[in-house]
């Protein structure tokens, strides 16, 4: 059986992720709840308000299911409100601690600063990044490692198949990093 | 395919996609917008006067106080909204001007143009824009508005005009499916949009941005219904803080969005929320703030 890759479906872009990983030919489970989380080999958790999402985990209880589903080793990977929602630390009391990294929110300012740019990537050529309202990676653990630059920023980073991105590739054609979540995904699928 | 593929556009209705599957609450105060954060809003629209007050107090509503809508994006971590009358680009510029995330030009506020909405390609800032059917929907669209919502009677308390709004332009852009390139001339003609806006709604078989519902919402079964109906997130204005307990009222129709298809959990949190705001049926209404807008 095909595993599914989840997207966690309680709040914000969760059908444009959607979209994506079925263009590359995934079965898509959205997640909304505990059950609809059993089957899933990764999940994405979209952009969106890292507060609300944050809430929705908890009354879900799929905080505490993701938690533990990551320390299995399920692979996840947070966009903009997800990269808060994963960070270890971050000003936000519903964070998930998934990924060692430090999280500034809205760092770039209010809607007016949001901005697209060119970013820095040997793993991604060419890579775009749509940043809204973006969140800031302010520090990287030891074993965080940097997969996307922007201005000498990380943007991107990963450790042990937790992936946090400050921008939002969903928005865009470039499917580069999904498809390195997928193959994260495939690996988890197989192991087990 | 149209014009609005700007790298600007998709940040403004990027923004837009990031609300999905949220709840916007209408807030007075900084107070209330704490609470409207704590629930679980995605946004607030900063408001003097609730739609349900403006409605009572009558007269000329404007844009509310910069300073008043300044406090309030500062008491806050979400994006904050304000409105601003039909037509008048100067307030708009004004809310620009202090750094608003998203513009609503209302018709909750009395119209400034007897003929003509703002042209929102001119702003950095995006504009939400009510709609009654799809060619509201089209030429605020084609006027640069990154998201729509409906215009449903706000203040009221009543879902019906919502639900109206919804479903007309669900039934409008289904029936673009059967036409030609003819049939779609003359409806882009009739809308007074460009045809190829016609086109990409009928190959999308939605709206090309973001649709939320708005006006009347009151319960967490109002959200749910307008959800199941295929939009893409609500708009509360008058019916939480003109309710007996707006923290709980919120909180239970932020867990209605999420989980609009989930009646048990709808039954559940629908429980004692204590009196929703007091409604008035569409038959004792004396403005329709709905038939405001051109």
């Amino acid at each position: 059986m095909v595993q599914p890759v989840g997207v966690l479906a309680l709040q914000g872009d969760f059908a444009e992720h959607g979209a994506v990983l079925q263009q590359l030919g995934c079965q898509v489970q959205l997640v909304r709840t505990v059950a609809e989380a059993k089957t899933i080999a990764g999940i994405i958790i979209p952009g969106g308000e890292s507060t609300a999402i944050g809430k929705l985990l908890k009354s879900t209880g799929l905080n505490r299911w993701i938690q533990q589903a990551a320390r299995r080793g399920l692979p996840v990977y947070g966009t903009c409100a997800g990269a808060i929602v994963i960070a270890k630390q971050v000003d936000s009391p519903y964070t998930l601690r998934l990924i060692d990294i430090t999280v500034k929110r809205n760092a770039y300012g209010r809607q007016l600063d949001s901005f697209t740019a060119p970013l820095q990537s040997t793993l991604f050529p060419n890579l775009a990044g749509v940043f809204i309202r973006a969140p800031k990676i302010t520090r990287l653990g030891p074993k965080v490692k940097t997969l996307a630059w922007y201005k000498q920023q990380p943007v991107l980073v990963e450790t042990d198949r937790i992936l946090a991105g400050c921008f939002h590739p969903e928005l865009t054609k470039q499917f580069l990093v999904h498809r390195y979540f997928i193959e994260h995904t495939r690996r988890f699928a197989r192991q087990k | 395919m149209v014009k609005a593929k700007s790298t600007s556009f998709t940040l403004k209705a990027g923004l837009a996609k990031m609300l999905k599957g949220g709840v916007i609450m209408d807030v007075v105060t900084p107070a209330q917008a704490n609470i409207a954060e704590q629930a679980g809003a995605v946004a607030v629209m900063a408001l003097e006067r609730v739609p349900a007050d403006i409605r009572s107090t009558g007269g000329v509503a404007r844009m509310s106080d910069p300073a008043m809508i300044k406090k309030i994006m500062a008491a806050v971590t979400i994006p904050v909204m304000a409105k601003v009358r039909i037509g008048h680009l100067v307030e708009a510029q004004i809310l620009q001007a202090i750094g608003i995330d998203y513009i609503d030009e209302s018709e909750v506020l009395t119209p400034a143009d007897p003929n003509a909405h703002i042209n929102k390609t001119k702003f950095a800032a995006p504009f939400v824009c009510g709609a009654r059917n799809l060619g509201e929907a089209l030429r605020r669209l084609h006027e640069g508005a990154a998201m729509i919502r409906s215009k449903g009677e706000a203040g009221t308390g009543n879902i019906v005009e919502a639900v109206r709004h919804i479903k007309t332009i669900t039934e409008e852009i289904k029936s673009l499916q059967s036409l030609k390139l003819a049939g779609l001339k003359k409806i882009a003609k009739d809308y007074r949009v460009p045809v190829e806006l016609v086109q990409q709604v009928r190959i999308l078989g939605r709206l090309p941005v973001v649709n939320f519902a708005a006006g009347g919402i009151a319960t967490p079964a109002d959200a749910a219904l307008c959800m199941q109906l295929g939009v893409d997130g609500v708009f509360v204005g008058s019916g939480i803080f003109k309710s007996s307990n707006p923290a709980k009222r919120a909180k239970a129709i932020v867990q209605a969005v999420t989980h609009y298809q989930d009646a048990r959990l709808l039954a559940k949190v629908s429980e004692h929320l204590g009196e929703p705001m007091t409604g008035i049926a569409m038959d004792d209404l004396t403005v329709s703030m709905a038939k405001r807008g051109w």
